[in-house]
């Protein structure tokens, strides 16, 4: 440090020279400051992020869950609750009489997307799960499940899986 | 029976002046979150609303105040019954006393009665201030002692050992414009700022006592616990020093303290070394001439007011600018070049008084 920068003083005028051209040009330009008016203006979601989960449906409404237990058991937080039932007589099977995740416990991996042998769960919502200010109201049932539709993308991007849509 | 007009003077200046301290905490809180967003390139708190107006987010300190109220008076298991409710006050109160010796305009005549313009005018004024300010790190000490947190105590520490530092130094660093000017009282120090230097420059003190002023602003910085000398709260390694454990309006008590001895601090900057109320150029019999007596005193009131906004905005600007000394730092400056600053600069101020008045 030479004698100009150790008494500090033209240092210190520097910095507040570039402070305040900062705020006058913020104050001026508020429009083009980085930051998002969040719930008002978002930013796209990738394509490939994962959000609340979507229980998928077949074309005549019923889900696609057969009720096999392979997501629940996948799941590394075990936020995943199934009670299993009769499949209706042109069905599978079984179908879930309660699907239940507990978002509060869920870490977001997917895993139960990947574990799914019947696309029958995604995380292609494209939404952030909404605050609750109970911790019931964060353990979605089968209707919260269904409640969204995926966002569409220009590729779909789990489309190879499981053959058919 | 009459009560006669000082005494009515009296009371009125003693409601109004802090209640005017007080009203500029909220406006101060708005500059400081709004401004620190635009110099970081952020926007800032711009939500509260009432109905759809959000008033430029100047409802965020509204509603913080409520907030503050309404919370729960809590006490830390251990902490001082007594002392750790008794610390904010110690705060507060001599913030709001040291106003009271700080003019706003030269003295106005109501029916035959020199009235002036603080809540009360001492001789000894400027003397006044640094007693009763250097009363507020008390309060800081104890607050620290009282809550049974070792941060807590840190912060106290701190705080004790910074103010006695800088205290000496703030009060060195005026004594060349006391010299000067001969007077310890604020208003006749304001007076005696109006005449011409040379017949162009207002006779203030930053002009005649430069170095005088650099040294009382980085007193007045460190004396107001703003950055970048807030060890005693340095939040990034004593979580928030000596009000970690304080909450609710305990807290706020805290921020207003700050926020008032902010006020003071820049009050007194203006009136030491900017000439306090003086209109530059126009002496107070000239004003009154051209304006009357109302006209004169108003626009007084707005140059004090532009020039303690200036410095308001300094304390407020200069924090989002520099980083936090060390400590070591801090009192290395404070001890080894501030004082002995001081000290050189009221025997040259001295000296030349001396030969310039002759023996
Ligand atoms: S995303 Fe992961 S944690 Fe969440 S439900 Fe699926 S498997 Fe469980
Ligand atoms: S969602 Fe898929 S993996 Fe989970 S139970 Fe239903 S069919 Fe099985």
């Amino acid at each position: 440090m030479d004698f100009k920068e150790r008494i500090y003083l033209w240092e210190i005028v520097k910095g507040l020279w570039i402070t305040l051209r900062h705020l006058v040009y913020n104050l001026f330009h508020q429009r083009s400051m980085p930051t998002l008016h969040y719930p008002e203006e978002q930013r796209p979601m990738p394509a490939r992020y994962r959000g609340r989960h979507r229980l998928t449906q077949r074309d005549d409404g019923s889900l696609k869950c057969t009720a096999c237990m392979l997501c629940a058991t996948a799941c590394p937080a075990k936020c995943i609750y199934i009670e299993a039932q009769e499949g209706l007589p042109e069905g599978t099977e079984k179908r879930p009489q309660v699907y239940n995740i507990d978002m509060l416990k869920c870490v977001y991996c997917s895993l139960c997307v990947e574990a799914c042998p019947c696309d029958a769960i995604r995380m292609d919502t494209g939404l952030m799960p909404p605050p609750a200010d109970s911790r019931e109201k964060f353990i979605y049932r089968i209707e919260e499940l269904t409640k969204y539709p995926a966002i569409k993308h220009p590729n779909p991007p789990f489309l190879h899986r499981c053959g058919k849509l | 029976m009459t009560i006669e007009i000082p005494y009515i003077a009296a009371v009125l200046k003693a409601i109004a002046f802090p209640v005017m301290a007080l009203n500029m905490i909220p406006v101060l809180v708005w500059i400081e979150r709004r401004g620190s967003a635009f110099i970081q390139n952020r926007i800032g708190p711009n939500r509260a609303n009432i109905g759809s107006f959000t008033f430029l987010g100047l409802l965020h300190p509204f509603a913080d105040a409520m907030k503050f109220m309404f919370k729960e008076p809590f006490r830390p298991e251990n902490a001082h019954p007594v002392f750790y409710f008794l610390a904010p006050a110690l705060v507060v109160i001599p913030s709001l006393m040291a106003l009271a010796v700080i003019p706003i305009a030269d003295h106005v005549w109501v029916q035959g009665h020199e009235i002036s313009m603080s809540v009360t005018e001492l001789e000894y004024g400027i003397a006044y201030v640094f007693a009763v300010a250097s009363i507020g790190v008390l309060g800081i000490a104890i607050a620290g002692w009282a809550s049974n947190n070792k941060y807590s105590l840190l912060g106290g520490i701190r705080s004790t050992a910074q103010m006695i530092s800088y205290e000496l130094s703030l009060g060195l660093s005026v004594l060349g414009v006391l010299l000067i000017f001969g007077t310890l009282d604020l208003n006749e120090l304001a007076r005696g700022q109006g005449a011409l230097l040379w017949g162009v420059l207002p006779k203030w003190g930053v002009f005649l006592q430069p170095v005088g002023f650099l040294l009382f602003v980085v007193a007045c910085f460190a004396e107001a616990n703003r950055l970048p000398f807030d060890l005693p709260e340095g939040d990034s390694e004593l979580v928030a020093g000596y009000h970690t454990e304080y909450g609710g309006f305990k807290f706020s008590m805290f921020f207003m303290g700050e926020y008032v001895s902010m006020v003071t601090l820049a009050s007194l900057i203006a009136t030491l070394f900017f000439g306090g109320w003086q209109v530059p150029w126009m002496t107070t019999t000239a004003l009154d001439a051209h304006l009357g007596e109302l006209g004169r005193t108003l626009s007084q009131i707005a140059a004090f007011a532009v020039k303690i906004g200036f410095f308001l905005w300094l304390f407020i600007w200069v924090r989002w600018t520099l980083p936090r000394f060390r400590y070591d730092q801090l009192m290395r400056l404070g001890w080894k070049v501030v004082l002995p600053l001081a000290l050189v600069n009221i025997l040259v101020t001295a000296l030349v008084l001396l030969l310039a008045n002759g023996f």
